[in-house]
C-alpha cells in the first residue's frame, strides 16, 4: 500500500490552511474537513456540558419530594431544554459531524468531502441553530416548556417561546440534511482506486446508512415544525383540535422523523465500535458483510416502527400490533452486530486500552437499553410502562450508554490522530470505570421506579420513590465528577500530552497510514487500496506499523 | 473513482423530444380536468392521482433527464419514493382502522 | 481534468476538483429532501381528506378550476423552456438559452401574479386562516383552507426561490460562466425548477379537481 515518501518534515493541517487568512479567521472560514470537524467538536462538547448541567440540576430538584430548588415551571423548562440540547445539539449531529467529517475522507483515501464549502455552510447553519435556541430562552414569553417533543395541543396553547425554539430545530435540521447530502456523494464518488464498497471500513458504511436517514427523515420534522409555527401564528387549524386538527397526526409526523433519528444517533456509534474492536483484538472483524448490510437494514427498518411511541395515545389496534411486530424486527440487525463484535474478540489478542474499555461499557449498557426497548415494544407491558421512568431509563441507556459512551470511545481512539498528542492512560481507565459505575447508579434505579409507577416529567412525587430518587441523584453527582475527569484528561493532554506516534494502537485503516495529525491534503499520494479493511498483516508493510 | 469529466454531457436531448413531452403533459392535463367532471365516486381520486403519476413520470424521466442518467440515480429515486410510500401505508393502518 | 497534485505550500487552496456527476447527485439528494418535506404535507392532506371527505368537497367548490388549470399549463411550459435552455447551451446557442431562461422566469412570475389574484379574491371574501367567516364553517372546511393556504403558500415560496436562482443562472449564462463545456449549475437549477412543477402537478388535482 503506497503511502508516499516524506522528504521534508511535513506540515500538519494546523499549520496549513485552505484560505488566505490567519489566526482564528483561517479556522472559521476553513473548508478543510478536519478543521470543520474540530470546530464542531468544540461547539458540540460545550452544548453537551450545558445539557449535562441541566440534567444535574434536574436531579437536584428531584432529590426530595415537593419543591427543592426550583418551581414546577422552571423544572418543565429544564427538562425541555435538557432534551433539546442533548438531542438536537449533541447526539444527532455529534458523531457524524465530528468524526464523520474528520475521518470519512481519510478512511476512503480522499482529500476532502465532495462539497467542502457546503460542509462549512453546514457548520455555520448549526451555529445559527444553536444561537436561535439561546435566543428562544431570552425572548419575552419565557423558555419553552413543552418537553422536547412539543406535542399539540399544549405546544399550540402555551405562551412560552415555542416557535423560536422549534424553528431553531428546523435550522439544525437543515445542517443535518446538508451533511447527509455531502457524505453520500463523497462515498459514492471519492473512494480511492481499489476501494470497492466491500473494502470500505465499517465506520464508512455506518456513516453512509446514517446519511440516508438524515436526508429522508429530517424533512418530515421540518414540515411538522413549520406547521406548528404556522398554527401558532395564523391558526390554520391543521394542528388545533378545536378546529378539527388531529393530535395523533402530529404525533405520527413527529415520530416519523424522531424514530429514525435515534438510528442517526446509534448507527455511527456502531460504526465506531466496528473500528475499535478489530484494532484492539488485533484481528479482522468477524462477519464484515453482515455488519455492513445490517447498517443498511437498521436504517431501512428504522423507518417502519415509529408508532411504538404512540401505543397508548389512541391509535387503532391494527396499527398497534403492526408496529409492535416491526419493532421486534428492528432488534435483529442490531443483535447481528453485537454477535459479530463478540465473535471478533474470540481468540483475538485483546489490548485493553481505553477505547476498548469504552466499547466494553457500551456493549453492556447498550444491550440493557436495547433489551428494555423490547419490553416497551411489547404492547401488553408498554401499557403499564409508557410515560414512566422506565422509558426514561431505556432511552438514557441506549442514547447515553450507547451513543454517549461511544462519543467518548471515539474521542479516546482518535485523539492522538486528531491532536498529535497522547493522553494519560491511567486517568482514562479511571474515567471509564467511574463512568460505568456512576451511569448505572444514575439510571438503573429509574427502571425500578418506572416499574413501580413513577411518571416521567413530574416535578413532584410520592414519598415511596424517595430512596431511589436519592440514589439516582447521587449517581448524577458522580457522573459530574466522571465527566470532569474524562474531559479534563483530554484537555490537559492537548497541551501537556506526549507527542503521539502516527499509529499508537496498531490500526490498519487508512487514517493510521498518515501522520498524527494529518497534513492538509491527508495524503501525499492517493493510495491504491489492495488490502481488506481489517487485514493486520499490513502492519509489517506500513510506514507507521505500530506505536 | 477520481474526478473526471462527465461524458454524460454528450447526451443531448433534442428540442423535438421536449416539445413532444410537453404536448403529452398538456394532453394529460386536459384529460384529468375533463374526467373530474365525470362522477366516478371513489375512483375519481385514484384516476386523478394515476394521471398525476404519469405526468410526473414524464417530467422526471425526460425533463429531469433521469432516463439517461447512471442507474444509481434511479436506485436513489426508488429508495426515496418507496420510503415515502411506506410512510403513507403505515399511517393508513392507524387512520383507516380507528 | 485529471486530479491535479498540488504543491504543499503555505496557504494553498484546497484541492478543488470538478465532478459534474457528483454535483448532479448532490442536487438529486437535496431534491429528495424537498419531496419528503412536501410528502409530509401531502400526508396531512390525505389524513384530513379521509376524515372530512364531504366537507373537503364542499370547500373545494370555492376554488376556481380554470385558474388552477391555467397555472398548471404555465408551470408545465416553464419546465419545457428551462429544459430546452439546457439543450441550447449544450449546442452552444447562448442567445436561445438566454431567451428560454427569460421565458421560464416570465412564466414563473405570471404564475405568481395568478396566485396573488387568487389569494386576494379569497381573502377579500373573508376566507383566510383565523378569519371570522372561516371559523363559522365546519372543521373540515377550515382544514381544507388551512391546507390550501399552507400548501400553495409553501409551493409559492419555492417558486420565488426558483426565480431567484434562475436569475443568478441567467447572469452566469450571459457572462459565459455557464457555457457548453460547463453547465452543471444550469442543469441543477433546472432540476430544482422541475421539482416545483412536480409538486404543482399533484397539488392541482387535489385542490382543484375535487368534484
Amino acid at each position: 500500500m503506497a503511502d508516499g515518501n516524506i522528504a521534508v518534515a511535513e506540515k500538519s493541517f494546523y499549520q496549513e490552511s485552505t484560505n488566505r487568512y490567519k489566526g482564528i479567521l483561517s479556522w472559521l472560514l476553513s473548508t478543510d474537513h478536519k478543521r470543520v470537524g474540530l470546530m464542531y467538536l468544540i461547539a458540540i462538547a460545550s452544548f453537551f456540558v450545558i445539557g449535562a448541567i441541566f440534567g444535574i440540576l434536574m436531579r437536584l430538584e428531584l432529590i426530595a419530594p415537593g419543591k427543592t430548588i426550583m418551581d414546577a415551571q422552571t423544572y418543565n423548562t429544564l427538562f425541555t431544554l435538557h432534551g433539546v440540547l442533548m438531542i438536537f445539539l449533541f447526539i444527532i449531529p455529534g458523531l457524524p459531524v465530528i468524526f464523520g467529517n474528520f475521518f470519512l475522507p481519510i478512511m476512503i483515501g480522499a482529500r476532502d468531502v465532495a462539497f467542502p464549502r457546503l460542509n462549512l455552510l453546514s457548520f455555520w447553519i448549526y451555529i445559527v441553530g444553536a444561537i436561535l435556541v439561546v435566543v428562544s430562552l431570552l425572548l419575552p414569553g419565557g423558555p419553552i416548556d413543552t418537553g422536547w417533543t412539543f406535542y399539540i395541543p399544549y405546544s399550540i396553547r402555551t405562551s412560552t417561546n415555542v416557535s423560536m425554539a422549534i424553528f431553531a430545530a428546523f435550522v439544525l435540521g437543515f445542517s443535518s440534511i446538508l451533511t447527509g447530502v455531502n457524505f453520500i456523494t463523497t462515498i459514492h464518488r471519492m473512494r480511492a482506486p481499489g476501494m470497492t464498497w466491500f473494502k470500505m471500513p465499517l465506520f464508512v458504511w455506518s456513516t453512509y446508512a446514517t446519511a440516508w436517514i438524515q436526508i429522508i427523515a429530517t424533512p418530515v420534522i421540518g414540515i411538522t415544525i413549520l406547521l406548528v409555527i404556522l398554527e401558532r401564528m395564523f391558526g390554520v387549524g391543521i394542528f388545533d383540535p378545536a378546529l378539527g386538527g388531529d393530535p395523533l397526526l402530529f404525533q405520527h409526523m413527529f415520530w416519523i422523523y424522531s424514530h429514525p433519528a435515534v438510528y442517526i444517533m446509534i448507527l455511527p456509534a456502531m460504526g465506531v465500535v466496528s473500528e475499535i474492536v478489530p484494532t484492539f483484538a488485533r484481528r479482522t472483524i468477524f462477519g464484515y458483510k453482515a455488519i455492513a448490510i445490517s447498517s443498511l437494514a437498521i436504517a431501512f427498518v428504522g423507518y417502519l416502527v415509529w408508532a411504538h411511541h404512540m401505543f397508548t395515545s389512541g391509535i387503532s389496534d391494527t396499527a398497534r400490533w403492526i408496529f409492535s411486530l416491526l419493532t421486534f424486527l428492528v432488534a435483529l440487525p442490531s443483535a447481528v452486530k453485537v454477535f459479530n463484535w463478540v465473535a471478533t474478540m474470540y481468540k483475538g489478542s485483546i489490548d485493553p486500552k481505553p477505547p476498548f474499555l469504552w466499547v466494553m461499557a457500551f456493549i453492556v449498557l447498550f444491550s440493557i437499553g436495547g433489551l428494555t426497548g423490547l419490553v416497551l415494544g411489547s404492547l401488553a407491558t408498554d401499557v403499564h410502562l409508557h410515560d414512566t421512568y422506565f422509558v426514561v431509563a431505556h432511552f438514557h441507556y441506549v442514547m447515553f450508554g450507547g451513543t454517549g459512551t461511544i462519543f467518548f470511545a471515539a474521542l479516546f481512539y482518535w485523539f492522538p490522530k486528531m491532536f498529535g498528542k497522547m493522553y494519560s492512560i491511567k486517568w482514562a481507565n479511571i474515567g471509564v470505570a467511574l463512568f460505568f459505575i456512576s451511569f448505572n447508579l444514575l439510571y438503573f434505579p429509574k427502571f425500578i421506579m418506572g416499574y413501580m409507577g413513577m411518571p416521567r416529567r413530574y416535578f413532584d412525587y410520592l414519598p415511596q420513590f424517595e430512596p431511589l430518587q436519592v440514589v439516582s441523584t447521587i449517581g448524577s453527582w458522580l457522573m459530574g465528577i466522571t465527566l470532569i475527569i474524562v474531559f479534563g484528561n483530554l484537555i490537559y493532554s492537548l497541551r501537556n500530552g506526549k507527542k503521539a506516534p502516527a499509529n499508537p494502537w496498531g490500526g490498519v485503516t487508512l487514517e493510521w497510514h498518515v501522520p498524527s495529525p494529518p497534513p492538509l491534503e491527508n495524503f501525499d499520494e492517493i493510495p491504491t487500496v489492495t488490502h481488506e479493511p481489517y487485514d493486520f498483516s499490513q502492519l509489517k508493510e506500513m510506514k507507521y506499523g505500530e506505536g | 473513482m477520481h474526478a473526471e469529466h462527465s461524458k454524460h454531457d454528450k447526451h443531448i436531448v433534442g428540442y423535438g423530444t421536449y416539445i413532444l413531452i410537453w404536448l403529452g403533459l398538456l394532453a394529460l392535463t386536459s384529460i384529468t380536468v375533463s374526467i373530474a367532471g365525470i362522477h366516478l365516486g371513489n375512483y375519481t381520486l385514484l384516476v386523478a392521482l394515476f394521471i398525476a403519476a404519469v405526468k410526473s413520470g414524464l417530467v422526471i424521466n425526460y425533463f429531469m433527464h433521469i432516463k439517461f442518467e447512471e442507474p444509481i440515480f434511479k436506485v436513489f429515486l426508488l429508495i426515496s419514493g418507496t420510503t415515502l410510500l411506506i410512510i403513507f401505508v403505515l399511517t393508513a393502518f392507524d387512520i383507516i382502522y380507528r | 481534468m485529471v486530479k491535479a497534485e498540488t504543491n504543499i505550500e503555505l496557504n494553498s487552496q484546497a484541492h478543488v476538483h470538478r465532478d459534474d456527476l457528483g454535483a448532479r447527485m448532490g442536487m438529486w439528494l437535496f431534491l429528495f429532501t424537498e419531496v419528503l418535506l412536501f410528502g409530509g404535507m401531502f400526508l396531512v392532506y390525505a389524513v384530513y381528506r379521509f376524515q372530512y371527505s364531504d366537507e373537503f368537497r364542499l370547500a373545494a367548490m370555492e376554488l376556481n378550476t380554470g385558474i388552477g388549470a391555467l397555472n398548471t399549463i404555465i408551470l408545465l411550459t416553464s419546465s419545457l423552456t428551462v429544459a430546452a435552455s439546457i439543450t441550447a447551451i449544450q449546442k452552444g446557442n447562448k442567445l436561445l438559452s438566454i431567451f428560454l431562461l427569460i421565458s421560464t422566469i416570465i412564466f414563473a412570475l405570471v404564475f405568481m401574479v395568478n396566485k396573488f389574484f387568487e389569494w386576494s379574491a379569497k381573502i377579500s371574501h373573508g376566507i383566510y386562516p383565523g378569519s371570522p367567516e372561516l371559523l363559522e364553517k365546519q372543521n373540515g372546511e377550515i382544514l381544507f383552507f388551512g391546507l390550501y393556504y399552507v400548501m400553495t403558500g409553501l409551493h409559492a415560496l419555492h417558486v420565488i426561490i426558483g426565480v431567484v436562482i434562475l436569475v443568478f443562472i441567467l447572469v452566469f449564462v450571459i457572462k459565459n460562466k455557464i457555457n457548453a463545456d460547463d453547465h452543471v449549475k444550469l442543469e441543477n437549477s433546472g432540476l430544482y425548477w422541475h421539482l416545483v412543477d412536480l409538486i404543482w402537478i399533484f397539488l392541482f388535482p387535489l385542490f382543484y379537481l375535487i368534484h
